[in-house]
Parts: structure tokens; sequence; C-alpha cells
């Protein structure tokens, strides 16, 4: 199997508070890795570390066959990097000022200098794909909540990237539009895009993931298949995380 | 005594054909000064942000100097100050054109740096998460977002710099003041004079906000 992610005693602090310690974690190609924790456990940062949008300290990283150097150190494979990783966030991202569709081709032609007819057939191939080909020359505000982010995960695709980050993908959506983007995401799994998921959704996690990692204040606690974790979990952090969690 | 005024329509209208031959001076320094202007602007409001210190301190000192002192200052230093310096006399157009771009650069300076950091950093995370290198994140991402938003105050800055060519009658170029002050030399007809003054300004400058609300109506438009 071939590793696309390779960590080795990752560490990094925002001033005084030190976000990430001594993080080994290596995820194989075609794998889905959840990571869980409370708000301020360093998840989010974990996974920001991959693309370069956070800087680490000490320790290593490669990603695929890049290694990124700490902060400080040659940053030249950032670029390749990023072409190679897709990211979703939180809070969508998406360009207010180009249409649905200008959104998904930018990328492609100004990164790989895609030629516009063929950017332009990309992008509505993605569109359909999740579910929203008939909102192409929408302006993002025109659209929902869970069609934004199902056009953010459309933008990233357009990549073509061999791993896909989700920084809590659903954390700011209503409800009911949960579903739409969890099932997006499952089938993107399905296809064997290798994935890193930071979310709350524990019943995501327990069906999708192939490993759940559960992180606390900057350490990985518990790391298993998530049956193993959700009904098992063997460090008592990780018990009473998810007896919060799974309680309501 | 009896003491009565009267508005004197007739003299009014007999000062517009003279007065008017003030408008494109007092046009020409101001758009041809905001035009320069709004380059400084970009060029100092990015300098004022970069990370690196060298870039950074000789545009905000530019930035302070050029808003911390009267523009009417930086004219007669332009005017009457320079040609000592550089040997040779200055055209009071080009003294003019050089106080209003680069008294309003400083202005706009902050209009620009205000405008990009307006744009909510997700956007630059998401521009360099797809492989965009920064120069590509920022003139493809942040700074059309941003230049919609700079929109009203550019057009604010616009409209101050019209009115401060007013100042300019005194390094004797020949624009709405200075042909009014002239005139009324000869007609002592000065309440007559500086309204129908006062009122091309206004057209002037109501022109300019119309054509702004449109322009800003078709930005918001299509965000």
């Amino acid at each position: 199997m071939t590793q696309i992610v390779k960590m080795k005693g990752m560490n990094k602090h925002f001033g005084k508070l030190h976000v990430l310690k001594d993080i080994d974690l290596t995820v194989e190609q075609g794998e889905v890795v959840v990571i869980i924790g409370a708000s301020g456990s360093g998840k989010s940062t974990l996974i920001r570390c991959v693309n370069g949008l956070e800087e680490y300290e000490s320790g290593s990283l490669n990603v695929d066959s890049h290694a990124l150097a700490p902060k400080g150190g040659n940053q030249s494979t950032l670029a390749e990097i990023r072409k190679e990783v897709g990211m979703v966030f939180q809070q969508f991202n998406l360009f207010p000022h180009l249409t649905v569709k200008r959104n998904i081709m930018l990328a492609p032609m100004k990164v790989k200098n895609t030629s516009q007819v063929v950017a332009n057939a990309t992008a509505e191939r993605l569109l359909e794909r999740v579910g929203i080909g008939d909102q192409a020359d929408k302006y993002p505000s025109q659209l929902s909540g869970g069609q934004q982010q199902r056009v953010a995960i459309a933008r990233a695709l357009a990549m073509e990237p061999r791993l896909m980050l989700f920084d809590e993908p659903t954390s700011a959506l209503d409800p009911e539009m949960i579903g739409e983007v969890l099932d997006v995401m499952r089938e993107l799994a399905k296809e064997g895009m290798t994935m890193m998921v930071v979310t709350h959704e524990m019943g995501f996690a327990r069906e999708v993931a192939d490993r759940v990692i559960y992180i606390h204040e900057g350490q990985i606690v518990e790391e298993g298949r998530p049956d193993d974790v959700f009904d098992n979990p063997q460090n008592e952090r990780t018990q009473a995380f998810l007896s919060r969690v799974l309680a309501h | 005594m009896e003491f009565q005024f009267q508005f004197d329509w007739q003299a009014a209208i007999n000062a517009i054909p003279y007065l008017a031959k003030g408008i494109p001076y007092t046009l020409m320094i101001s758009f041809g000064g905001l035009a320069i202007g709004f380059a400084l602007g970009i060029l100092f409001g990015l300098l004022s942000i970069n990370k690196q210190w060298f870039l950074r301190w000789p545009a905000t000192a530019y930035i302070e100097i050029f808003r911390g002192t009267p523009i009417l200052v930086q004219v007669l230093f332009i005017f009457y100050g320079l040609p000592d310096l550089i040997g040779g006399p200055i055209d009071p157009l080009t003294a003019g054109i050089a106080a209003i771009a680069l008294n309003s650069g400083a202005y706009i300076s902050e209009v620009v740096r205000g405008g990009v950091q307006s744009i909510d950093k997700g956007q630059s995370e998401a521009g360099l998460s797809l492989g965009l290198s920064r120069t590509q994140t920022f003139w493809s991402i942040i700074w059309p977002q941003a230049f919609r938003r700079m929109i009203p105050p550019l057009g604010n800055q616009a409209i101050v710099s019209i009115k401060d060519t007013s100042l300019f009658s005194v390094i004797g170029v020949g624009e709405l003041v200075r042909q009014g002050q002239v005139y009324i030399a000869n007609t002592f007809t000065a309440f007559e004079v500086y309204f129908v003054v006062a009122l091309m300004y206004l057209a002037i400058t109501l022109t300019l906000s119309l054509l702004l609300r449109l322009l800003e109506r078709r930005g918001v438009a299509s965000i």
C-alpha cells in the first residue's frame, strides 16, 4: 500500500499553547481517516498542516512523494503538495464574485493551464456528480448552505486530488442539510478517495471511516477501527468524550 | 441710510462663459491627479501591508506625511519650494496635478489597505489550498472582491479631491475659483459669481456621485 500522508513526531505551538504534540500518523491510499476530539484539541490544526495552511515546528511530514519541511525550512514542495491535496472548509469559502461554475474552473485554468472548454466540461460533470448540475450559473450567495458545501467539494475535486481534507464540513450547516453533504462524502469514500475528515458526525465516522483517531490536547490518545473506538474505547479520555457526545 | 441687496441674475448669467473656462482646468487637475493617485494608492496600499518591513515602512511614511499635512502646504511646497531643489520652475498645472496625486494617493492607500484587509482570510486559504500561488490568489480572488468594497470610499475621495483643487487658485492655475476671483476683480459681483462657481462644483460632484451609484449597483448585483 502507498502511504499518502506520513507524520513523524510533529510538533506545533500557537504562542505558548502546545497544539500538536509528537504526532505520528500515516494515511494509506484509499483510506478514510476520521479525526474526532473536543474543540481546541488540535484536530483542525493537524489537517491544516498537511497542505501547509499551518506550519509545524519540528518532526517530519511527507505527503505522497513530497517532503514538507518544518517552519523555516525549504517549502519548495508546497506548490506540488497543494496541487494534489484538496480541502473543504467549515465555512465553504466559495469565491462570492464568481459563478458556481467559475469557482470550479478557476484553479484548473490557473494552476494546470487547462483550456476553458475542458475546464467547463469538468465543472459541469462535477456539479452533476454532487447533484446540483442546474445551479452552475448562479452565484454562491444564491445557494443554500448544503449546496454551497457541495460546490466546494466539486471545486476541490476539479484539481483531481490524491487526498481530500475535510475540516468540519457540516458544522456550519442547518441540520436538514447535513445529510446531503455527508452523502457526497460517502460516495467519494466508496470510489476510493483518500480522505482525512475532522467532524463531529459520529454516525458518519462509524459508518464510513476505516480508522478513527481521537485527539486530546494535541495528542493522539486513541486510534483504531470505528467499532473498536466507539464501542470499546481504551483510554479514559476517549470514554469521557464519547459519553458526552453520544449521550444525546 | 437704506440698504437693500438684490441678487443680480444678469450678472450671474454674464459670468458663466468666463467662469466655464476654469472647468477644464478643474477637471484636468482633479482627474489627472486622481488617476495617478489611484496608481500610487494601489502601490503604497499594498506595500503598507507587506510582510517585509523595508517595504512597509516607506509606504507608511508616505501615507502619514501626505495625510498629516494640509494639501495647501503641499501644493505651495511643490510650486514654490521644489523649483529651488530642481533648479527650474514648475508650471502651476503640473504642480496642481502632482499635489492631488500625492495627496489622494495617501488616502487611497488607506482605502486599498482597508479593502484588502476586509476580505475574509478563508478566501486566500481556499485559493492557496487549490494550488494557486500567492500572486494568483491575490489578483484573481482577493482583489476583485476588495475593489468592489473600495468603490464607495474611492468615490468619496474623488469628490474631496475635486473640491481640494479650489485651493490651487493660490498658485495661479486658472481653475474655477481662480477664474471667479479674476472676474470679481473687474465686476465686483462677488455674491453672484461665487454662487455660480459653487453651482459648477456641485454639477461636477453630483454627476460623479450618480455615475458611482450606477457602478456600485452593477458591482453589488453580481455578488
